[in-house]
């Protein structure tokens, strides 16, 4: 039993971080239909951020909750003004060209950004500081869930919150909501879409660097290549859950989260992708649309 | 208060408009009209900022809009109702509505121009936590309208509120607009293929033909003429 559990929390905060990924890949999707693949990369970078920052303010002997607060907040702003930029760059100079340029842009922009971070930083793993303190309360259950689990937990918990009232009840989130259901009429109502899709991709990209400094502490070291395996599989968890649907987004990480807890539990490490993708394989069968997607129909 | 002057309007490399020029003053019901395709919905889009025009002018005010945001054209006080309504599906019809006063800021004002449309459309008051996309053609008709009004346009563009709707509805539907004419003194420019119901409500209208404007007159003698009868009229 508690094997079970312990198997549960580790699947949940699995989850979590996928589905900090997995809201950007899918709000980006909801208002422009482009699957952005340079957002992996986002995350990674809002991860060497943490780091950079946080070895810094190590040296100058900053208590511990100071440098996590710090370096959490330099991630953010610095991730989402990568997130404006691919936009600006390498997406809204594209806006109207088929569909397969701004994919094949998006791409393009993943493999130049790892390059440039191997090239800038170094091709090696790098040691990730422990920031998120153990409160003594936790030693009980040290056994069944880690410290750094709880918080990835509690933080996630607390944005999805956030991220939901905002969508739900402001001026901004209104106008996210009406320009992914109908661009033109945003336009006619008076919303600047371009400013609406800028804060589409601050906003997820913000998600993402939270989602790096977590699991970046969680697991202990960062590279390059981090924002690539991370991105393919926050991006299955939307696929899972229907991309371009918000609460989709959030239950694919934690079914693909829970899978893959399990099957490294049960069966070995080693078959964890094996049972990730047949899932993902087997949903997709009976339910193409994702699990909470709606099924479109193409409007002519 | 609308001018347009030698307006051209491409699509890529197709021009759909001609050299369009028509008149708007304030307090009227302006029609357009004209066969599918003759570019009636374009010229709507030309001055809402959608397609921009390629040569012309088009004068609000007296100021040149043309190559200007949609968004600050909805705030100098142009709105659209455009062809199909385009409702945000999933948003509820309040919702709509708010998006409909998207750029307003007196919270007092907005909901006193609420409280106004749905005494206008009791329909919309009951449904007003329904998503948009569930309501009929009719409804979704009377909530694009309502939704336009909540920006407090002084120069509203209806395209096609026909269509797709029952005679009766279809009816219903004029004499709001009449009404909001008068109450609220809007000017409309109303686009329509039902040329017959068209002209019956507006002051003066206009014929457009292939992207070229081919007559304009008092609604009255339009209705009157023998070609305007036989072309548009099924006379």
């Amino acid at each position: 039993m508690e094997y079970f559990l312990e198997l549960v929390f580790s699947g949940l905060t699995r989850g979590s971080i996928y589905a900090l990924i997995a809201l950007g890949y899918t709000m980006v999707y909801g208002i422009i239909g482009l699957i952005n693949f340079a957002h992996g990369e986002v995350y990674m970078i809002g991860a060497f951020t943490a780091l950079i920052v946080a070895t810094v303010l190590n040296m100058y002997g900053l208590p511990l909750p100071a440098v996590l607060i710090l370096a959490s907040v330099a991630a953010i702003i610095w991730a989402a003004a990568y997130g404006f930029t691919i936009e600006r760059l390498a997406y809204r100079p594209l806006r109207g060209a088929p569909r397969l340029s701004p994919l094949i842009s998006a791409i393009g922009m993943s493999i130049f950004l790892q390059n440039y971070v191997m090239l800038a930083q170094t091709p090696n793993f790098l040691p990730f500081p422990e920031l998120i303190p153990e409160p003594a309360f936790l030693e009980r259950f040290a056994s069944m869930v880690g410290t750094t689990d709880l918080a990835i937990l509690t933080v996630t918990s607390v944005v999805m919150i956030l991220l939901t009232l905002m969508i739900k009840f402001t001026r901004t989130g209104k106008a996210m909501r009406a320009t992914a259901q109908d661009q033109t009429m945003a336009f006619l109502v008076g919303v600047n879409v371009d400013t609406v899709i800028s804060i589409t991709f601050i906003t997820g990209s913000s998600l993402a660097a939270i989602g790096g400094v977590l699991i970046a502490s969680h697991i202990g070291q960062i590279n390059f290549y981090i924002g690539f395996i991370a991105g393919i599989k926050a991006f299955t968890a939307a696929v899972l859950g229907g991309i371009g649907s918000i609460p989709g987004a959030v239950l694919g990480s934690f079914v693909l989260g829970l899978t893959e807890s399990f099957a490294t539990g049960y069966v070995s490490s080693a078959y964890e992708d094996v049972f990730a993708f047949s899932l993902l394989v087997l949903i997709l069968i009976f339910r193409p649309a994702g699990l909470l997607g709606k099924a479109t129909i193409e409007k002519v | 208060m609308l001018e347009l002057r030698r307006v051209d309007t491409y699509y890529g490399n197709i021009q759909a408009l001609y050299g369009v020029s028509l008149s708007v003053e304030a307090g009227e019901i302006i029609t357009l009209i004209g066969a599918n395709g003759a570019g009636k919905s374009t010229t709507l889009m030309s001055i809402s900022g959608i397609t921009s025009p390629r040569r012309g002018e088009i004068l609000f005010k007296g100021q040149n809009i043309v190559g200007m945001a949609p968004n600050n054209i909805v705030q100098l006080g142009i709105s659209q109702v455009p062809e199909g309504r385009h409702i945000f599906p999933l948003l509820t019809v309040s919702e709509n509505l708010d998006m409909g006063a998207f750029l307003r800021r007196d919270k007092k004002g907005i909901e006193d121009d609420r409280a106004y449309l749905y005494d206008l459309f009791p329909i919309l008051k009951k449904r007003r936590n329904q998503p948009g996309g569930n309501l009929s053609g009719g409804e979704q008709q009377m909530l694009a309208i309502s939704r336009a009004l909540m920006a407090r346009p002084e120069l509203l563009l209806l395209d096609e509120p026909s269509m797709g709707l029952a005679p009766l509805v279809t009816r219903q539907i004029f004499e709001i607009i009449q009404k909001i004419n008068k109450d609220q003194n809007t000017t409309i420019f109303l686009v329509e293929q039902n040329a017959n119901l068209a002209l019956q409500v507006a002051d003066r209208g206009y014929v457009l033909e292939n992207g070229r404007i081919t007559m304009q007159d008092r609604a009255e003698l339009l209705l009157a003429n023998p070609d305007i009868q036989r072309a548009y009229l099924g006379i």
